[in-house]
């Protein structure tokens, strides 16, 4: 018996290029494009309903007293508007992804092949990252407009913000789908995160006027890091040592998503 | 000879039920080797460990002369792969569908190239949710032959296919084998592993029960004989069965069934005697064993021995 024979691989594998994970990535996140593309209630998740909300929001900040918080108008729309991007086109939509490709059997079939793990999430994921880095330039560019606002004082808090919080969210719809059971419970288990984000974490009305109490415990929720430093980045007054708690407790979160996807993740529908 | 699927005493245990009880498995380069059973007899539970999808609880387990689990980024270039039940996103079409399986394949095809091996590329621009169940069959096939595996696991692949699809596929798997491709498959259709299998194995509660070539595991059937006694003719008129070969016989309404270990012998006497006695055999039969009846036996003789 000649094993050894056995472990060479043939001609045209020798020649042919290796695939890399880069290659199999962009293939998944092409394919998952064309998905998003040909499916309206995807559209409407991830594109329509963000921008949509980001503009309605103007009369409820118009009337937030932010006497006394340092805070604009525009330094609270901008960085919602981004938020939202954020919390829909990437959150809510990739839920939504996850589950419905376990439960077609699409990722377990995916498993069989030369695609590891984390590609198929990141992969899948490509299209919602490009459409929020896209979305969050153009409500950027749309609400200063709109609100005849400043120029980001520090974009790269923005920046960091929002590829911040691309990362903890990607890790949150997986941990999410983790615990979704159907394609149609996928419509409501993105809600507690959401609604938990939206009203804790400051997204529209910013923590500064909530009791303190009350904000010195919403500074820890996982979304809030990413806000402080979207706000810092239009505000420009998140001081160093802020800076440094905000990336570190936003890595800490997407740490510990990641380490309970990893644990917990499902690749196929329950029997 | 060169070995590309071993395993040695390989264990799968799910929650305090053990799937499979110790299966030793060894596939050279070239072979078809297909894998029989009934439903839950282990089938795929042994193929997900050979395709390194899962690891073995206990055992050992090689294909291309390394593990597939933990050295899955060296053997799945290698091998392609057709799960019992894969899923395709609905809206894409056909070649959307192959375009993105072949992003994620070494050493791929061209994708109309793959399609066609199936007979797919009239279907390129179709969307996945718009193909019949046998259509999308073919699909799974033709991404496991992108990349042009040196060995094929196919999970019932014919499964859910038309009486023709079924023998273009079987005419592609011939192809592919002698094109020097090692298959492993699974099947529920008998003829399927007579028509295609070199050597094949009949799974059972979790073990082999049989292996071999066709022929031998045939081989160690019974073939069967029956005909209605001639007038006037008693069992005892007949020559004595037992030295020809007869293993057991019963006699119903004036019809005689035998089954034989020598089917040859067996017939020529009986032929021999109505023959001199200048008597008619009416419905005459005799046939050699099936695969068929060698995996009828195997499921209910190891279901009586298990109920002991």
């Amino acid at each position: 018996m000649t094993t050894s024979a056995a472990r060479t691989a043939p001609a045209h594998l020798a020649t042919a290029p290796r695939r890399t994970a880069a290659d199999r990535m962009t293939a998944l996140g092409r394919a998952e494009l064309t998905l998003l593309l040909r499916s309206k209630a995807s559209l409407l998740t991830a594109v329509v309903l963000p921008s949509v909300m980001a503009f309605a929001m103007r009369g409820t900040v118009e009337e937030l007293d932010l006497g006394g918080t340092g805070l604009s108008v525009a330094t609270v729309m901008l960085p919602a508007a981004l938020a939202t991007a954020l919390l829909f086109s990437v959150y809510t939509y990739l839920v939504g992804v996850y589950v419905v490709r376990r439960e077609g059997l699409v990722l377990k079939r995916l498993r069989s092949g030369e695609v590891r793990d984390w590609e198929i999430l990141v992969g899948s994921a490509l299209p919602a990252f490009v459409l929020a880095v896209v979305q969050s330039l153009l409500l950027a560019v749309g609400m200063t407009v709109f609100l005849d606002a400043d120029a980001p004082a520090a974009p790269h808090l923005a920046v960091l913000g929002l590829l911040g919080g691309v990362a903890m969210l990607v890790a949150g719809a997986a941990l999410t789908a983790a615990f979704t059971r159907t394609s149609e419970s996928a419509q409501m288990t993105f809600l507690p995160f959401l609604l938990v984000t939206m009203a804790g974490s400051g997204v529209f009305a910013p923590r500064e006027v909530m009791p303190d109490t009350m904000a010195d415990i919403a500074a820890w929720l996982p979304f809030s890091p990413v806000m402080d430093l979207l706000r810092g980045g239009w505000t420009g007054d998140l001081a160093a040592m802020d800076q440094l708690r905000a990336v570190i407790l936003a890595l800490a979160w997407t740490g510990l998503a990641v380490f309970a996807v990893r644990r917990r993740f499902r690749w196929g529908p329950r029997n | 000879m060169d070995t590309v699927i071993e395993t040695a005493d390989l264990r799968r245990h799910y929650r305090g039920f053990e799937a499979v009880r110790g299966i030793d498995l060894t596939v050279a380069r070239g072979e078809l080797f297909a894998l029989l059973g009934t439903n839950g007899a282990g089938k795929t539970s042994t193929l997900e460990v050979l395709e390194g999808q899962a690891t073995p609880t206990a055992g050992t387990v090689r294909v291309l002369g390394r593990d597939p689990y933990r050295e899955r980024a060296a053997v799945r270039p290698r091998i392609g792969v057709m799960l019992q039940e894969g899923g395709f996103p609905t809206e894409l079409t056909v070649t959307e569908t192959a375009r993105m399986w072949a992003g994620c394949t070494s050493g791929a095809r061209p994708v109309a190239e793959a399609l066609e091996l199936t007979r797919l590329a009239m279907r390129g621009a179709v969307r996945v949710k718009q193909l019949s169940g046998g259509e999308r069959r073919r699909l799974d096939l033709a991404l496991a032959l992108l990349g042009r595996p040196e060995v094929l696991f196919l999970d019932e692949p014919t499964t859910g296919l038309d009486a023709q699809s079924r023998r273009e596929t079987w005419e592609l798997i011939r192809e592919l084998k002698q094109q020097g491709t090692t298959v492993l498959l699974t099947t529920h259709y008998l003829e399927e592993a007579e028509q295609l299998a070199d050597r094949l194995a009949i799974m059972h509660a979790g073990r082999i029960a049989t292996s071999g070539r066709v022929a031998d595991v045939v081989a160690e059937r019974p073939s069967r004989m029956s005909f209605e006694l001639p007038r006037d003719h008693f069992l005892g008129d007949v020559p004595p069965l037992a030295p020809l070969g007869v293993t057991s016989y019963e006699e119903t309404g004036g019809t005689v069934r035998l089954e034989t270990a020598d089917l040859q012998r067996t017939a020529t006497a009986l032929l021999l005697w109505a023959r001199d006695r200048d008597v008619e055999l009416r419905g005459l039969d005799a046939r050699s064993a099936t695969l068929e009846e060698a995996f009828m036996e195997i499921a209910k003789g190891l279901d009586s021995e298990e109920a002991r």
